[in-house]
């Protein structure tokens, strides 16, 4: 799961894929800001059929985050 | 294929007084960074005395004077507006007055948020062939300063006022238009003087998804129905609202965003005044050659979204 979700982070925000850890803030670390955030969930969907849920968005605060939420769906 | 419409003039009209980023940071908490980055915005055109009228109509003038027609060949006159400068009369009855069109000239009114324009133009398609008089004028125009919260620096930042215009005439030339609504009164709403609360309200992730989503899907069904390829298309004109949501449109349509017409630096969300600014900056700058297909989407409240492809 990390795997799929490092690759759909780099493709949809752009950024180096070393830097794309676990531990990786999303917002601070990453870039991303509240629009890449609906980017990076639609494109979550497109690749791995499921997203994050509008009310566990504001959670979502590491890539580890993520892949947890991804991976107890 | 269906009968459609030929621009014969444009015009547009913004009020004076600009608003740049680094004034609303005496506004609000917020930086010029901040907004260019998530919205591409730089400056806006405000209101400091001008009315809806005054720039309806000066936008109407100067559309006329470049198709060279006179106030008796306008046949029909319709402005697309969420802001009208009165409840009533309407904003076209204000133009129609002002600018001393012909009492067989139906003038209304027609609310579908930055989406106005396009609905504007299948309106007038289905109309303007059965009136007395030649000519349609079309004006998309809005004062959104007037219904903003300006201690809101989610929203206060990214709208402008200003208005657009069109001298339309009935043509045989290809023309597809789609018009689509998914009534909500959620992520988008300005509940105006009916509800004592006229703040714009916007949840701006959510409406960020709805465009990006069907924006599109829109472009891609006009194209597909007109049987033309999107590499055809040599103008995508969309509803200038942020620079992201057309950057992500080219990004999904597979189209370089050269082709993608950008003026929101400097006039922000004109709402449905911001497809025929557009149209008319391009015009005025030769850009728009003869015979070139021209794809515009528009999409906002309502939920409201539409599209039309059409010759120039």
């Amino acid at each position: 799961m990390f795997e799929k979700v490092k690759k759909v982070i780099v493709d949809t925000l752009n950024c180096d894929p070393e830097a794309v850890t676990s531990e990786a803030r999303l917002q601070e670390d990453l870039g991303a800001d509240s629009l890449d955030a609906v980017d990076l969930n639609m494109a979550l969907e497109d690749e791995l059929g499921m997203g994050i849920d509008d009310d566990a968005l504001p959670e979502m605060k590491t890539v580890g985050d993520l892949v947890k939420y991804l991976e107890s769906k | 294929m269906e009968e459609g419409l030929e621009f014969c003039g444009t015009g547009r009209a913004v009020p004076e007084h600009i608003l740049t980023n680094e004034d609303l940071c005496g506004m609000v908490e917020t930086s010029d960074e901040w907004i260019q980055a998530r919205t591409g915005i730089r400056e806006r055109h405000i209101c400091q005395g001008e009315t809806l009228t005054d720039l309806t109509v000066l936008a109407a003038r100067r559309a006329m004077e470049m198709a060279g027609i006179s106030a008796d060949q306008v046949g029909l006159c319709i402005v697309a507006t969420i802001t009208p400068h009165c409840a009533t009369p309407s904003q076209a009855c204000l133009v129609h007055e002002q600018l001393g069109l012909a009492q067989d000239c139906p003038a209304f009114d027609l609310n579908a948020g930055c989406t106005g324009f396009l609905y504007g133009l299948e309106t007038m398609a289905a109309l303007l062939p059965r009136q007395r008089r030649p000519y349609g004028l079309l004006i998309g125009g809005d004062v959104l300063s007037r219904v903003v919260d300006w201690t809101d620096r989610n929203t206060c930042v990214l709208f402008g006022d200003g208005a657009g215009a069109a001298v339309l005439a009935p043509s045989k030339a290809p023309w597809t238009c789609h018009l689509h609504t998914q009534g909500d009164g959620n992520i988008i709403w300005a509940h105006g003087l009916s509800l004592g609360q006229s703040a714009i309200h916007m949840e701006g992730q959510a409406v960020y998804r709805f465009a990006v989503e069907t924006v599109p899907k829109c472009a891609m069904e006009l194209a597909q129905q007109a049987q033309l390829p999107l590499e055809e298309v040599d103008w995508f004109v969309l509803h200038q609202a942020n620079c992201r949501i057309v950057e992500a449109a080219a990004r999904q349509m597979h189209q370089p965003k050269e082709k993608f017409y950008l003026n929101m630096q400097h006039y922000g969300n004109t709402s449905a005044a911001s497809i025929p600014i557009a149209l008319d900056e391009m015009n005025r700058a030769g850009m728009l050659k003869k015979g070139q297909k021209i794809l515009s989407v528009g999409f906002g409240a309502g939920l409201t979204w539409g599209g039309a492809l059409f010759t120039w």
